[in-house]
């Protein structure tokens, strides 16, 4: 017990002194994961309005394919992304492998299906409902997926709030192509689980609190946002 | 049922076909929404379609928009007529959550306009039917008739050739129908054809010179309005008329 409160001692200290290893870690996270966030939203984004409105052969296919893309394991994609940029991989000659470019990548692959599934599902609801209006003003029917998109900002800005999410609190991917190399491409997940193995709980737990702080902050931004548009649809019909 | 359709000797082409359908047939879900049906809309026509619920007079308007897939026939637009000259509105509008303003430019938006012209098509076209001082509410806080006059002036905006109105004034209450009637009288006397589908006989009496009675997606009389008021019918529009066609 006595060893858990001065754990939580030590996190108070690390947190409030501005030690910089701490805020490094801190930093790198925040960067790799809202640089894979804004890949993975505008990819996903692009991808779900596509197959929202493409009519082609295999687009039932398409579908499952992208649902159970939601259920892909971090460390399957490492092992991918590894794959990939390693030496002998068909990506090897980029050089990226063990930087945080790498870890953008695993971490863009990660959460893209995310986004790409609901975003997919939000324009297709509201293709069914409003799409020919728009077919009918000469927009081609991608034109209105973009539309509708637009028009639906604040539902696909959350979305990308999830995705940040996912991808901050993600460690099997970026340990495997980031290489948890210190300074370098350590970050608050990673870090963690070294910290841990290695019997020095105070830092793993202050990153812990970090790490919970920034999901916990990425929450309350989700459910402020949603409160706010109810609220302003609320008004709308109430005017 | 009779499958004989009337087409009255009266009816006289007023100008060239803007949208020809030869022969077409929509199936939606396995099922024949439209059968067969031959229609030429010519300029200068106000034309009315009217049928019981899930007769096709909405799948049809949808076919002259060229929206729907057909299973079979062929749909002809005059050389002219491409498709941001054929407007529609809907019985339900859609509105952006943006601006009125906002979204009377989408359709111009979307035909790639400057700016400045599609500010000043809009204001021009929200003045049209007396929403200009609403420019810059939310779409979605007019009301119901508001919001009906709002889709009116984004479909003149785009200046079509041919207006298909889907139901305009359903939900509507006495004076904002009126409203809505008096925008569409003032659109045909600008030279604008209308197309419009319809329950209110009253208002097929007064807005259409054409009346097209479709019962279970094939059109059973085509026939001047004077005439489907007043002359012999098929026996199920003449039921329809009475308001005595059986459930069904």
């Amino acid at each position: 017990m006595t060893a858990f409160f001065d754990s939580l001692l030590g996190i108070l200290q690390l947190v409030t002194s501005g030690d910089p290893k701490l805020w490094k870690i801190v930093g790198l996270s925040l960067g790799v994961s809202a640089a894979a966030c804004v890949i993975a939203t505008t990819a996903g984004l692009l991808l779900g309005a596509a197959v929202a409105v493409g009519q082609f052969r295999g687009r039932r296919a398409v579908l499952v394919l992208m649902n159970t893309l939601l259920a892909l394991p971090s460390v399957v994609v490492g092992l991918m992304v590894y794959l990939l940029l390693s030496r002998a991989g068909p990506l090897g000659s980029m050089g990226i492998l063990f930087t945080p470019s790498a870890m953008v990548v695993a971490q863009a692959i990660l959460v893209t299906p995310i986004v790409a599934a609901l975003a997919r599902q939000t324009i297709e609801d509201a293709m069914r409902d409003h799409g020919e209006q728009l077919l009918s003003l000469g927009a081609s029917r991608f034109a209105c997926a973009l539309i509708i998109a637009w028009d639906e900002r604040m539902v696909l800005f959350t979305l990308a709030l999830v995705a940040f999410g996912r991808a901050v609190s993600e460690v099997g991917a970026v340990m495997i192509v980031g290489g948890n190399i210190d300074g370098v491409t350590r970050v608050m997940t990673t870090a963690i689980a070294l910290e841990t193995s290695k019997g020095d709980l105070p830092l793993a737990l202050a990153l812990g609190f970090v790490l919970l702080t920034v999901v916990l902050l990425m929450n309350a931004l989700v459910a402020v946002l949603r409160d706010w548009r109810a609220r302003a649809d609320l008004r709308v019909a109430a005017a | 049922m009779s499958a004989l359709s009337v087409v009255a000797p009266s009816l006289t082409p007023l100008g060239v076909p803007l949208v020809e359908l030869r022969g077409v047939s929509v199936k939606l879900g396995g099922r024949t929404v439209l059968d067969r049906i031959d229609l030429a809309v010519r300029t200068g026509e106000r034309i009315a379609l009217v049928g019981a619920n899930g007769a096709g007079k909405t799948t049809l308007l949808r076919a002259l928009h060229g929206l729907v897939p057909m299973a079979a026939g062929l749909r002809m637009i005059a050389a002219d007529a491409d498709a941001p000259r054929i407007a529609m509105v809907f019985q339900r509008p859609f509105m952006l959550r943006d601006s009125l303003l906002a979204n009377i430019e989408l359709g111009l938006r979307l035909q790639g306009r400057p700016a400045t012209e599609r500010r000043e098509i809009a204001m021009h076209a929200l003045e049209q039917v007396g929403l200009a001082a609403q420019a810059h509410r939310p779409g979605r806080a007019l009301s119901g008739g508001q919001q009906q006059r709002a889709a009116l002036a984004r479909a003149w905006a785009l200046k079509p050739r041919l207006l298909l109105l889907d139901e305009p004034t359903a939900s509507l209450d006495p004076s904002a129908k009126r409203e809505v009637e008096d925008l569409i009288d003032g659109f045909v006397a600008q030279g604008i054809t209308v197309v419009m589908s319809s329950h209110n006989l009253g208002q097929v009496k007064r807005l259409s010179r054409r009346v097209l009675y479709l019962e279970a997606g094939r059109v059973l009389a085509d026939v001047d309005a004077d005439h489907f008021f007043h002359g012999t019918l098929p026996p199920e529009a003449a039921l329809f008329l009475r308001g005595e066609l059986p459930w069904v």
